[in-house]
């Protein structure tokens, strides 16, 4: 693995126009003027009177000055926000957990506010025993904690005709990182006994849309989770206080959020978000369903349209996120060059199953124009794709699972843009 | 097949579906399930039928309960209102560029379509309509893409005779045969390609939101500031700088209704001198029959009644067709107030 890197050959042609416009842009900073820097030099308000006391916010929220790092709205999506999405401000994050007041919701019939005293969790269908859990009694089974990324599936869908989003927010902001605490969800279904015709199990959220997906009983008992906490906390009443399902490695939409029944069945439901949405349509019409598995991919969270360069020409901190749904991540690859030569980034920790890696790549930046790429690789060998080998097999009309290399157009000036490259 | 028995069975098949340890034993935690609660909760219908309840609807009927609890957002001819799903047409469209999925088009099970609209539908009343009204709504959808004729009577009983066009047009996932052999290629890693043009920019498109500007900042600050001295000193006329916050509310409102010079009926009515009237009176639109009903009640569009209204809809006339969420900002509420009151 490289931790460090000089521009490649195919750069240096460029060196020379971009030390030129980096000059001009090489800006403010810190340090290195001929006149004192007054912040230094003059008291400051902060350095001579006194903070907020400790009861001032008995739940924090982050400092005013980082009001931008928010969940974002792309009105014209969706015919309201009730049933609708936003997205994570990936490009303004570091680390890999996503702080749940920020990661990215879906609702279906908007977020419920259901107290745990009023939770009910249902088992029936092809069981010895229907059962019906409270919330306490789900706090008494054996525990686990595990971190996992949520993809919606239909992250970076907009992107599949073309490039559309300028944001790194925007086209890949469709997921959250989390610890999440929890019982496994094997546990609850042995205490009701499976019978063996059992064969599937449907899930369903007590809001008004139910949402109601069929999972395997292969998956169900191996490694889902129902989960209580998030980051330490509750779950966010966005995120499905009290009790949401994860379902490690697959799409976002069947985590049940607001989970109430859990039925044993011998054939899938087909319910509405396992056919008319969550297919994928081929280019001869004909369309792809239960397909629940995320494929590896990555994304370059800054520089990025909404985290620009600022400093100039110098030392650059290049750094992104990888995930898969088949297991870790084993290494992603950065390109400067729209994909011609790849160099192999440093992960900040190793791979972990189906939960998000971060990336860093430190160059000394030259200034002039890059076209920034990453490709995760995942454990299994999974190479991520590009969009025109996606397109290749899918054809055009694919929304979901689009987990094609993104590319960056950085300018000179530090400025980058969403393009797709040849 | 007795239950001890089944216990048995199950335990074997879990032991081979779970690597590692043994079944645990049970905890003996929950409660069973009452028959009257699994009723009352498992609902959802599966593709062969199972779960249908018992009950029947006519497309006749289907026409009129589609009318007053579906169309607002799908359209009377369920062709769709703006961004809200289309239930009909786009038939032979899936190859085509930007397909039209709808329940004629794509869907493949009819079950699902009982299954959606029964539990999850309309939009804000949830679990409203009967077994017979859903079968009714079913049989119009049908209907709306030629699917049935008008006479015809959806029941449980000819339920799976009804053929879905795209019935056979799903296959189960396949990735794994036509992608990962692709896919699981050593990487290149340099002299990738001969030379890499840029083919499309997301900037020309320019369909990404602003950022968040000072101005947004702003003006949540005015609307706060304007209802504020609103409240504390009523007058004639509202204050010019509410008014103004209470259009850029009115945004929200605008997809559904028009206002002023020049008004039509949308989805809703227009809403030119509504308020301090009584309910229901926009001339030409058809309104719901909850509407109509606290019109003959003698509900005044008041400022409370507008305000109670305007927080959530439904509980103010409940099983009303708008199915807007609310305005949860009491500024907000006081601001589009004063914004309709400049149009009487």
């Amino acid at each position: 693995m490289t931790d460090q890197s000089q521009p490649s050959t195919t750069r240096r042609g460029f060196i020379k126009t971009g030390l030129a416009t980096g000059g001009a842009i090489a800006v403010g900073g810190a340090a290195q003027g001929a006149t004192p820097d007054p912040l230094i030099t003059e008291i400051q308000p902060w350095a001579q009177g006194l903070g907020d006391g400790v009861d001032a916010v008995p739940y924090g929220l982050p400092i005013e000055y980082e009001s931008d790092i928010v969940r974002r709205n792309v009105p014209w999506l969706t015919a309201d926000v009730i049933s609708s999405i936003n997205f994570t401000p990936i490009h303004g994050l570091d680390g890999t957990i996503t702080p749940q007041g920020c990661a990215f919701e879906r609702h279906h019939s908007g977020a419920i506010e259901l107290r745990k005293e009023d939770y009910r969790l249902m088992i029936n269908g092809l069981v010895d025993t229907p059962l019906v859990f409270t919330y306490e009694d789900l706090e008494r089974f054996p525990r686990e904690n595990h971190v996992y990324f949520l993809e919606c599936a239909a992250n970076t869908g907009m992107e599949w005709a073309g490039a559309q989003l300028n944001g790194a927010q925007f086209t890949h902001g469709m997921i959250h990182n989390m610890e999440y605490s929890g019982v496994p969800l094997r546990l609850l279904l042995e205490e009701a006994g499976i019978q063996p015709e059992g064969k599937w199990i449907y899930v369903e959220g007590a809001d008004a849309s139910s949402n109601g997906r069929s999972i395997p009983l292969e998956k169900a008992m191996d490694d889902v989770l129902v989960a209580f906490k998030a980051n330490g906390e509750a779950l966010r009443k966005e995120h499905g206080y009290p009790v949401r399902l994860c379902v490690p490695g697959w799409e976002g939409n069947m985590w049940i959020k607001w989970l109430r029944r859990i039925e044993v069945t011998d054939q899938a439901i087909e319910s509405r978000e396992e056919t008319s949405k969550y297919t994928d349509t081929l280019a001869d019409g004909i369309s792809r369903k239960w397909t629940w598995v995320m494929d590896a991919k990555s994304v370059v969270t800054s520089p990025s349209p909404q985290s620009p360069i600022k400093h100039g020409p110098g030392p650059l901190v290049i750094t992104g996120l990888a995930w898969s749904g088949r297991g870790p991540i084993d290494h992603v690859d950065v390109s400067i060059d729209g994909g011609k030569n790849w160099q192999t980034a440093r992960l900040a920790q190793p791979g972990q199953p189906m939960a998000i890696s971060r990336f860093y790549l430190d160059i000394d930046w030259d200034g002039s124009e890059m076209l920034l790429q990453s490709r995760a690789v995942d454990a299994t060998g999974y190479v991520q794709p590009t969009k025109t080998q996606l397109r290749d097999v899918r054809g055009l009309n694919s929304i979901y699972h689009n987990n094609c290399i993104q590319t960056w157009w950085v300018k000179p000036n530090g400025e980058a843009e969403n393009v797709e490259v040849s | 097949m007795s239950k001890c028995r089944n216990l048995w069975i199950s335990t074997a098949l879990a032991a081979t579906l779970v690597a590692g340890p043994a079944m645990a034993e049970k905890l003996g935690l929950g409660r069973p399930a009452l028959p009257e609660e699994i009723a009352a909760w498992n609902v959802d219908v599966a593709p062969d039928g199972t779960g249908l309840p018992v009950g029947s609807g006519s497309v006749e009927d289907g026409e009129m309960l589609f009318s007053e609890n579906c169309a607002v957002c799908h359209g009377e001819f369920a062709e769709g209102v703006d961004n809200w799903p289309k239930l009909a047409g786009g038939d032979g469209t899936l190859d085509h560029e930007d397909p039209l999925k709808t329940v004629g088009s794509y869907w493949p099970h009819l079950s699902t379509v009982f299954d959606y609209v029964h539990r999850s539908m309309p939009f804000g009343g949830a679990q409203t309509l009967s077994p017979d009204e859903t079968y009714a709504i079913v049989a119009y959808i049908l209907f709306s893409n030629y699917i049935v004729e008008d006479d015809f009577v959806l029941s449980n009983e000819n339920f799976l005779d009804v053929t879905m066009p795209n019935a056979d047009g799903f296959i189960v996932d396949d990735r794994d045969e036509t992608e990962l052999p692709l896919f699981t290629q050593p990487a290149c890693m340099s002299d990738c390609k001969d030379s890499v043009e840029i083919t499309m920019r997301a900037a020309v498109l320019d369909v990404t939101p602003d950022v968040i500007g000072e101005d947004e900042v702003q003006a949540a600050a005015e609307i706060s500031a304007a209802a504020e001295a609103q409240e504390t000193a009523p007058i004639a006329m509202p204050d010019p700088k509410l008014v103004a916050a209470g259009e850029k509310v009115f945004r929200q409102c605008a997809s559904c209704h028009q206002i002023g010079d020049g008004a039509k009926h949308r989805v809703g009515p227009v809403l030119t001198g509504v308020v301090g009237r009584k309910v229901g009176q926009a001339q030409g639109f058809k309104y719901s029959p909850s509407v109509e009903k606290a019109a003959q009640d003698g509900m005044i569009w008041d400022h409370d009644t507008l305000d109670a209204y305007l927080e959530s809809p439904r509980s103010v006339i409940p099983k009303g067709r708008m199915s807007f969420q609310g305005l949860r900002s009491a500024d907000d509420r006081e601001a589009v107030i004063a914004y309709l009151r400049t149009f009487n």
